[in-house]
Order: structure tokens, then sequence, then C-alpha cells
């Protein structure tokens, strides 16, 4: 059997300096529906090699529908008439979240908790001066054999874990460089 | 005068570390499309990249390889055409650039999202932080959204952005470029990038491309000027297509051999 020759990728390159006007969006910071009570608060810092906070990234989280249903769209509902972001439609869980970091190096996404069996929210990390975006995962609990963590040394599997402040607030500090450096994944293989 | 540490470095300095980089991954003969978070010519990388290797995750339950879906709803009939977006025509030269979004089977990506933003036509963002003092162009935000058709293409009307000086090192331009952002069917597919224009004479001196240290693999950021796509007394024409890396919802080795079984 032949197999097919995978086409080149296209490569990466830096989302710089100027992406704020263009990528984040009224609401991308609210995931969970409106008046959802079990929504959670899912915030931290993003730091760089020197432990100075990074204003300039941009965070994405992601999960899936509940019950393996195809999430919907209307993350970035627009009005089509003066074509402004509306916000999403306060029903459905687009799963999708888009916040840049403020000045703190701080973000921000008020979303609804993961399943037990996937306990975990995905983050792609873009920034300047960071050439190709990098994944994380932020748990919210940690399973005993949960094969991502328990793979890892326990000072490493910790990077991954957001630690609850009190109920409903998990706080996820993500450190691009150095001591407490986070885990980050690789799907290309 | 003597080099001190505030010294801004000199393009003379950054090309030779671009070139030494060159040389050290043709040596390692490891051939990588995309560029190393470690580029040290690009300075804002130092501080910015894991010292850690990846964790490699191959887990066909992984929520990453499902995405985020977009429809009619999340664009206006007016975003892919930046020249249409205030009361009159932005400045520059009027272009349209298309082409088709695939994942790595080669498989059309249909129906997702592409979002584009550029400088003006004098090398200037609409952006509170950009401080190069060319004009702003009131008719001309530089923010553009599409999605995929049935076949994976998009296309933008927009004007040629202009290069533009930034801090990187002294007399640092960026060769002229748009901001693409694109997803795929998996978030583990997601692609941030920038095209470039075809015979820029920056290429050379741009860390930021040169990151991109395999010839074939940086040639895939430049779009190609396609006379076909040029409109008689109004836009030219670039064609680029973009190949989406990562495992997607249904691609995995054993879908590759049944695709290319049939």
């Amino acid at each position: 059997m032949t197999r097919s020759v995978p086409v080149e990728p296209t490569p990466s390159q830096t989302v710089g300096p100027f992406y704020g006007y263009a990528l984040p969006f009224a609401g991308g910071g609210q995931v969970a529906p409106a008046d959802c009570p079990d929504a959670i608060t899912l915030h931290g810092i993003v730091r760089d090699g020197a432990g100075q906070p990074v204003p300039d990234a941009l965070i994405e989280t992601w999960q899936p529908a509940p019950a393996g249903a195809s999430a919907p769209s209307g993350s970035m509902r627009r009005d089509p008439v003066t074509g402004r972001h509306l916000g999403r439609n306060g029903v459905d869980f687009t799963g999708f979240g888009r916040v840049a970091t403020d000045a703190d190096g701080r973000f921000c996404v008020r979303t609804l908790p993961p399943p037990a069996a996937k306990p975990y929210v995905s983050l792609c990390v873009f920034a300047r001066g960071l050439l190709h975006h990098l994944f994380t995962r932020a748990y919210l609990a940690a399973p005993e054999g949960e094969p991502l963590l328990a793979a890892l040394e326990p000072e490493r599997s910790a990077t991954l874990l957001a630690r609850q402040e009190r109920a409903g607030v998990f706080r996820f500090d993500i450190t691009l460089q150095g001591e407490k450096e986070t885990v980050f994944l690789d799907f290309q293989s | 005068m003597p080099p001190t540490q505030s010294r801004p470095l000199t393009q003379q300095e950054i090309s030779r570390e671009i070139a030494e980089q060159a040389r050290a991954h043709a040596d390692s003969g490891v051939v990588s499309s995309h560029p190393d978070r470690d580029y040290a010519p690009y300075r804002s990388s130092l501080l910015r990249h894991p010292k850690q290797p990846l964790v490699v995750l191959d887990d066909p339950e992984a929520a990453e390889l499902s995405g985020p879906v977009f429809g009619v709803t999340d664009v206006t009939d007016l975003d892919h055409d930046l020249t249409r977006q205030h009361l009159a025509e932005p400045l520059g030269e009027r272009i349209t650039v298309t082409g088709r979004v695939l994942d790595r089977a080669g498989r059309p990506v249909a129906g997702q999202l592409v979002e584009i933003w550029q400088a003006n036509a004098s090398g200037r963002y609409a952006h509170q932080r950009d401080q190069h003092p060319a004009p702003l162009d009131p008719n001309f935000s530089g923010v553009g959204r599409c999605l995929t058709g049935g076949d994976g293409e998009y296309s933008f009307t927009t004007i040629k952005p202009g290069a533009y000086p930034w801090r990187n090192h002294e007399n640092a331009w960026r060769p002229a470029h748009i901001h693409f952002s694109l997803f795929g069917t998996a978030f583990s597919q997601r692609l941030v990038t920038q095209m470039y224009f075809p015979g820029d004479p920056l290429f050379a001196y741009d860390p930021i491309l040169q990151s991109v240290t395999d010839n074939a693999a940086r040639e895939r950021l430049v779009a190609a000027y396609d006379h076909e796509l040029s409109r008689s007394e109004w836009s030219l024409g670039y064609r680029w297509d973009i190949v989406l890396d990562g495992p997607g919802a249904t691609l995995t080795e054993d879908r590759l051999g049944t695709e290319a079984a049939r």
C-alpha cells in the first residue's frame, strides 16, 4: 500500500505586538453561558524567563462540548448592521475563549468546568517573541493515574495543576521559561 | 566607539548571527518547517521560549483533537474586504490575496475561520503602541476575516502593507507582511503566521522570517504574484496556500494510508 506523502506545513511566525485590534473580541473570556451556576473562573499571570509579567500575550482556551456533541459556532458573533462584536448568544457553549493579557500579564476566563474524564482546559499561548505558539493544559483535578500527569516528575506535573483559591475560582500561572517553567505539549507526532 | 551593553546591535551583527544559525541548522541535517522558539537573532525570543523540551502527547482521546467551530454568525459580508470598511478608500496599492487552507494530507479545511491583520500602506499599524512616525490612514483599519469555502479557499481584498522599522537592532526593518490566524478541525492544528510578498529586498535582513532556517520552508511563507488573479484597472493578485500542521480530528497515520489507497 502506498502511503500518501503529507503536504509540507506552512511555518509558524510570531503573533507580534500589534494583534490587539484584530484578535481579541468582546466577551472573549466569557465562555460560560450567562447565569450558569456552576461556571468557574480560571485566571493567572504569564511570566517570562526573568520572572517578569508578559503584557502582550494572547491566551486561547478550548474545551469540547459536553457529551461528545460538536461545539456550536458563535464565539465571535457579529452585528450585521454595525459589524461590531455582539458577544455570545448567552445560551450555547462554544468551548472557545480568547483573551489578551493585561499590563500585569494577567488573563482571566469564565467557563464551564471540564468533564471528570478530561478534567482540563486546553490552552494555547501566543506572544511577541514567541515564534511558535505553545500548548498546555490547566488541570482542575488530578485523578489517580491520569496518563499525562503520571508520566511527569512531580515538580513538572505540578505546573499543570490549577490551584483552587476559593469555590469556583482557579489560579493557573504560565511560566514561559526557567524555574517553575510550565510543561508545554507537542501534538505533532 | 567601544561596544557597551546599551549600544544597539548593528544589522551586521544580527546578520552574522542569522548566518551562524543557518549554518548550524544545515550542519545538523534536521529539516524543520517551524522556527526554533529559541532563536537569538530575534531578541524578544530570549526570555520567552521554554528551555525544557515539549512533552509529546500521543493520546487519541485528547481534547485538542477537536476544535472550535465558526459559522456565518462570526463574520459579516464586509469583513473580507479591508478597502470597504470606512467611508472612503484607503491609500495604497489594492491587492487581492487568495489561496486554500489544507491539512497535512492535502485535504481542504472547509468552513473554518481565517483572520488577518496588517499595517497600512505607509507601514503603520492602527495600534497605540506603534510609534513609527508614518501616517495613519483614517480609511484603513487593517483587520479582515472570512470563512473558508468548501474547497478550503479564502480570499481578501486589501492594500499592500508597507515595510516598517522595529527595535530589534539598529536600522531593523520588517519586510511587508500580512499576519494570518488559522483554525483547522482540531485545536492542535492552530496556526498563526505571516505572509510575505515575493522579491522583497528586506528578506535577508529580517530575523523573524530567517528564524525559519530551511530554505524551502521559508519560501512557503512567500505568496506568488499571479497575473490571472489581477483585475484590469483594479487590483493586483497574489496566491498563497496554507498547510496546517498537527494531527487533525480525522488525520491519523491510518487514515493517511487509507486515503492513499483510494
